[in-house]
């Protein structure tokens, strides 16, 4: 969608646009920000009331709010990849990796002397801590390198290879990063990470989750609006174009590959951006947080959060990962103390991938466009002819049926 | 409709002789390895790992030819095949050690032999209605659906077959009987090769040419090239697709469930998350053999067994799944057709 | 009018293209030039070539021999010297990676130095490689120089100004029609990441202009009104001219219409007729169409030409087409009496 500067209200296809959404769309950027501020706002006033005050303390939500966050920003990242250019990353996890142990290299006394560089000992904690913010941009160039050094050669295949292919690479980088002792510290991970800090706050602290929570905040935030920004651009209707027809994109002037490759890198540098951040609040990286499960676990935010929809998977992303790690754990806390016959001995965390696996399957079956979708999506998911049918529908010269479709 | 090829790059002209050239290079590839390995090992050990390599290609081989029937008719990469070679030596680990509460090798042949045909017959029976039913209830409803949808719905079934596994049976490993004796060996040459080896070689080659029998001669094996071919065409042609597309799950999961078997009979172990590396490495062997080929699906798992086992042999165990993926990406960046191309549904 | 135009300087020149696949000759040594502004058809029975040739003419796929020049410049042919191409891509690389080693080696560079130096030769491969792959423009012409050729893709033919229809639509079907023609505008817009990025403001009176042209050219076709109606929704024949809208959308000099009458009942096909022909006398393109209807082709077109099994029978006038015996027998399988 273009950015409308005329007064009749347009529509994402086929309807007029009212109310909050029209005037969402037409000060795109300031309703993110003020609707982040909002969510950021009523979250931690949610953590101090009952139920949740009950599950945990205040702190733990507010922690757990912030790494719900790194899922949120992977999610929307992901979301610009197969959501709105139609292609199937299953290796994502790769360039959350990418990103993560780029920080480590700066950040880390051991990345330091792979690197041969002296910047923890000689700066400290507090005066260190401050390269994390230009790392921001670091990880994010480093993970998009990669993302075009993975995409370049890969995506003229098609969709099911694409995503094999990606599943690949999301399988080998993190082997490398195991196996490489010398250069990475194979199984034990790279330890010692610098903290964030900032001028007069100092570096940010383990306990105190606030600072992180409102990088956080600010993270989401910038990352939602150069999404809007970009779908609703010449480079977003190009997107939007090869995903519903890719040989009919090109035969207007559109370079897929080109096109490709950008949402490829851009889908890799939001990754990267998550990977430092990430890494700088757990302080370690290691192999083993990059895992297909990673990767699994956004594909589904994304599928249930309403593909295409940048704030339907936000909250998506939100969602899930809370259910995940605070319900589940409290649903096995809570059936261990009250001691119910079958349902104690059942390990819900164990369950959630369980859970995963048949949501995804029921969402393809019902409803494909996810929770939150985006109303072409809608449209887009429940046709039963698609270009390719189209195609079969033809004989090679002959005239076709669709004046009856 | 015929299956497209995996690029949207037109063809060239294919000559008919390079075939034969690609096999040739192939061979010369495969003697210079063998050339090494005798140096480096000796001809006994090599001859072991020869047969070890046989051993392990043999599996991912069957798993392969499921993955390649399956895209080669309805061009789903069906993620949740690895899964049913998982599911496979799980049913059989059950059916020997928890039902006929078997433990080790059993040494009396006639017994040996109506233990392991059951023990086929039962877990090939059960994959298959496994395979037939997530056919039915998860994919044949998206038949139509945009590429993206059949393809996480195979995924989520994957990860709900793991799950399942992992519940009943739990995150580590699960020991399978070895009812077939490994003190059974043979002298090749100066070599010891375990019986074992030789007839799980022996049952993936029968099993093999046992499918290509069906696709060629029987009147379904028709259908299902058919199908794979021209799918409106064949139906016009009175083919019943939905049952063909059926049997088609049937034949490859019965076959991934053979190897689950097999596997089981071999290493004496399993674990919920087998399924997804086989699934991957058998994966690369069908497009390295060629997608939708099911001879070059069989040669591509042999082939995936060689590297695996040779990694192994030289020291890089560590790296043998990074290598096998490494040969994915670039088979399918420099060679997507694979080495034998398309077969199911080549035109004439 | 239809003399005059015939003697145009051609604007399109195919030169003895074939293609082969596999064993089967699809289009055999076929000769074909476009007269500027004029309007020419392709007809021929099913399985012909026509389709094969026009993919061919659009850099869909490539020719197993032969070429096509638009606008005297060669478009699509036969690649040429690609191993030099090759070489290209790693050349700057490997020149600077032996200066930083001889470099190093006379003691000049160390250390740090030559760790940037050889983060540089990274650079320069990942950037050789994105340019292969890109492939802009400019990139192509300089090759050119060089004797280093490979087709144009798709994607360029627009930019060099080939529009085209789809024989069965292939409209982006959940976009609306003004979302449709704003995408066929793509190759003519400047808008990048960057300037989406920052949502400048040269954006964003670029994108204004463009949803007028839109607009514009929607109103050319007759679908004044209907911009924001989902393309899936529209009838058959306004999704019709939407595609056509759409193509006119990159500002085309040569517009490939692929049986754009198809499905049409007798009103829908004058009103084409009508737009066919202003295209041509208002905007001055020139039209190429492949079509089966053939009181349309009879009637619109100033020069016909007829593909059998691959292979150029006949190329005239109407009036000459009509009474060739060989076209007759194409189309009929006995000699004329």
């Amino acid at each position: 969608m273009s950015v409308v500067t005329d007064l009749s209200p347009k529509a994402a296809g086929g309807g007029r646009m009212t109310g909050l959404r029209l005037t969402a769309s037409r000060h795109r950027s300031w309703s993110i920000v003020l609707g982040i501020a909002v969510v950021g706002a009523i979250l931690p006033v949610l953590a101090y009331l009952p139920p949740f005050s009950l599950a945990q303390p205040a702190n733990a939500w507010i922690d757990g709010y912030t790494n719900a966050g790194v899922f949120v920003l992977l999610a929307l990242g992901l979301n610009l990849v197969v959501g709105v250019a139609g292609l199937l990353d299953l290796g994502y996890a790769a360039f959350f990796a990418i990103g993560a142990y780029t920080y480590a290299y700066v950040a880390s006394p051991f990345g330091n002397s792979v690197l041969g560089i002296n910047l923890v000992e000689s700066l400290g904690t507090e005066v260190g801590g401050l390269v994390f913010w230009p790392m921001l941009l670091v990880g994010a160039l480093v993970a998009a390198t990669f993302g075009i050094l993975l995409g370049a050669p890969t995506l003229r295949l098609r969709g099911d290879y694409l995503a094999i292919v990606t599943l690949g690479f999301g399988e080998i980088v993190p082997i490398v990063f195991l196996n490489s002792d010398q250069l990475t510290n194979g199984t034990n991970g790279i330890g010692g990470l610098l903290r964030p800090s900032l001028p007069i706050i100092g570096s940010f602290s383990a306990i105190n989750p606030w600072p992180y929570y409102i990088t956080m905040l600010v993270l989401v935030s910038f990352v939602m609006i150069m999404c809007y920004r970009l779908v609703e651009s010449r480079l977003g209707r190009a997107w939007e174009a090869i995903r519903e027809d890719e040989l009919a994109a090109a035969a207007n002037g559109i370079n897929t590959v080109t096109v490709k490759l950008l949402a490829f890198a851009l889908g890799a540098s939001t990754a990267g951006i998550a990977g430092v951040f990430n890494a700088s609040k757990l302080v370690t990286v290691s192999p083993d947080q990059f895992t297909f499960i990673v990767s699994f676990t956004v594909l589904s935010m994304v599928v249930l959060g309403g593909m295409g929809n940048f704030w339907g998977v936000a909250v998506g992303a939100f969602v899930i990962y809370t259910i995940n790690n605070v319900l589940l754990k409290t649903l096995n806390q809570f059936f261990d103390q009250t001691g119910f016959p079958i349902l104690k001995d059942i390990d819900f965390i164990q369950l959630q991938f369980l859970l995963y696996g048949l949501a995804l399957v029921a969402m393809m079956l019902l409803r494909p466009e996810g929770l939150f979708p985006n109303s072409r999506r809608k449209r887009e998911l429940h046709t039963a002819i698609t270009a390719d049918e189209q195609d079969s529908l033809t004989t090679a010269e002959g005239t076709t049926e669709e004046g009856q479709r | 409709m015929t299956a497209l090829p995996a690029t949207n790059d037109a063809g060239r002209p294919s000559v008919p002789a390079g075939r034969v050239v690609r096999l040739l290079v192939l061979l010369a590839i495969l003697g210079g390895i063998a050339w090494l390995a005798v140096k480096n090992m000796g001809a006994e050990q090599a001859t072991e790992q020869l047969f070890n390599a046989l051993t392990r290609g043999a599996i991912y081989a069957l798993i392969a030819l499921g993955y390649t029937m399956v895209y080669g008719i309805i061009e789903l990469i069906n993620f949740a095949h690895g899964d049913m070679f998982m599911v496979g030596a799980f049913v059989s680990l059950t059916f020997l050690g928890q039902i006929l509460g078997l433990e080790g090798a059993v040494t009396n042949i006639p017994l040996l032999i109506a233990l392991l045909a059951a023990t086929f017959l039962v877990t090939m029976a059960i994959l298959a209605l496994v395979g037939v039913t997530i056919e039915r209830y998860a994919y044949k409803p998206l038949r139509n659906a945009p590429r993206l949808a059949p393809l996480i719905t195979a995924i989520g079934v994957s990860f709900i077959l793991q799950n399942l596994v992992q519940l009943v049976y739990g995150p580590y490993q699960t020991n399978s009987p070895k009812i077939f004796p490994d003190t059974w060996v043979i002298q090749v040459g100066s070599a010891t090769v375990p019986v074992l080896s030789l007839f799980i070689i022996g049952v993936a080659v029968v099993l093999m040419i046992g499918l290509q029998l069906f696709i060629g001669r029987t009147r379904l094996g028709r259908a299902m090239r058919s199908t794979a071919a021209d799918r409106d065409a064949a139906a016009l042609m009175g083919v019943n697709i939905n049952r063909t597309i059926a049997i088609t799950f049937l034949i490859g999961s019965a076959l991934a469930g053979a190897a689950g078997v097999v596997n089981g009979l071999q290493y004496g172990v399993a674990r919920f998350d087998d399924g997804f590396q086989a699934g991957l490495k058998a994966f690369t062997a069908a497009v390295l053999g060629g997608i939708g080929n099911t001879v070059g699906a069989a040669l591509g798992g042999f082939i995936i067994g060689f590297i695996e086992v040779g990694a192994t042999a030289m020291g890089y165990t560590r790296w043998g799944p990074a290598i096998v993926f490494g040969v994915l990406v670039i088979v399918l960046v420099f060679r997507p057709a694979g080495l034998l191309g398309q077969q199911l549904g080549e035109r004439a | 009018m239809s003399d005059n135009v015939l003697s145009n300087p051609p604007i399109l020149v195919a030169d003895q293209v074939t293609r082969r696949f596999g064993g089967l000759v699809a289009v055999n040594k076929v000769d074909f030039t476009i007269p500027e502004r004029s309007i020419v058809s392709l007809i021929g029975p099913n399985g012909a070539g026509k389709t094969t040739f026009f993919n061919v003419l659009l850099g869909v796929i490539d020719p197993t021999d032969g070429s096509v020049e638009f606008m005297d410049r060669r478009m699509i042919a036969r690649p040429e010297r690609l191993a030099v191409e090759s070489l290209l891509w790693v050349l700057p690389a490997l020149l600077t990676g032996l200066l930083a080693f001889a470099l190093a080696e006379a003691g000049i560079l160390s250390g740090r130095l030559l760790a940037v130096v050889g983060f540089l030769v990274l650079l320069l491969l990942i950037g050789m490689l994105l340019l292969a792959i890109i492939r802009p423009v400019w990139y192509q012409t300089r090759l050119a120089r060089v004797g280093i050729f490979r087709s144009a893709r798709p994607n360029d033919m627009v930019e060099a100004g080939v529009g085209r229809t789809f024989q069965n639509i292939r409209l982006f079907k959940n976009m609306t029609a003004v979302e449709n023609v704003l995408a066929g505008m793509h190759s003519k817009l400047h808008g990048n990441l960057v300037s989406a990025m920052f949502n400048s403001r040269g954006m964003r009176v670029e994108e204004a202009a463009a949803e007028r042209r839109a607009d514009e050219l929607l109103t050319l076709v007759g679908l004044r009104g209907k911009g924001n109606e989902a393309a899936r929704n529209l009838p058959y024949g306004d999704q019709r001219r939407l595609e056509i809208a759409r193509a006119l959308a990159s500002d085309p000099k040569l517009l490939l219409l692929d049986e754009p009458a198809a499905g049409m009942n007798p009103k829908e096909t004058q009103d084409l007729v009508a737009l066919i022909s202003r295209l041509r006398n208002d905007l001055g393109l020139t039209i190429l169409l492949i079509e089966h209807d053939m009181k349309l082709v009879m009637g619109i077109s100033d020069r016909i030409t007829v593909l059998d099994h691959g292979e150029k029978i006949a190329e005239g006038t109407p009036e000459e087409v009509r009474k060739d015996p060989r076209v007759i027998e194409a189309y009929l399988g006995a000699p004329a009496s």
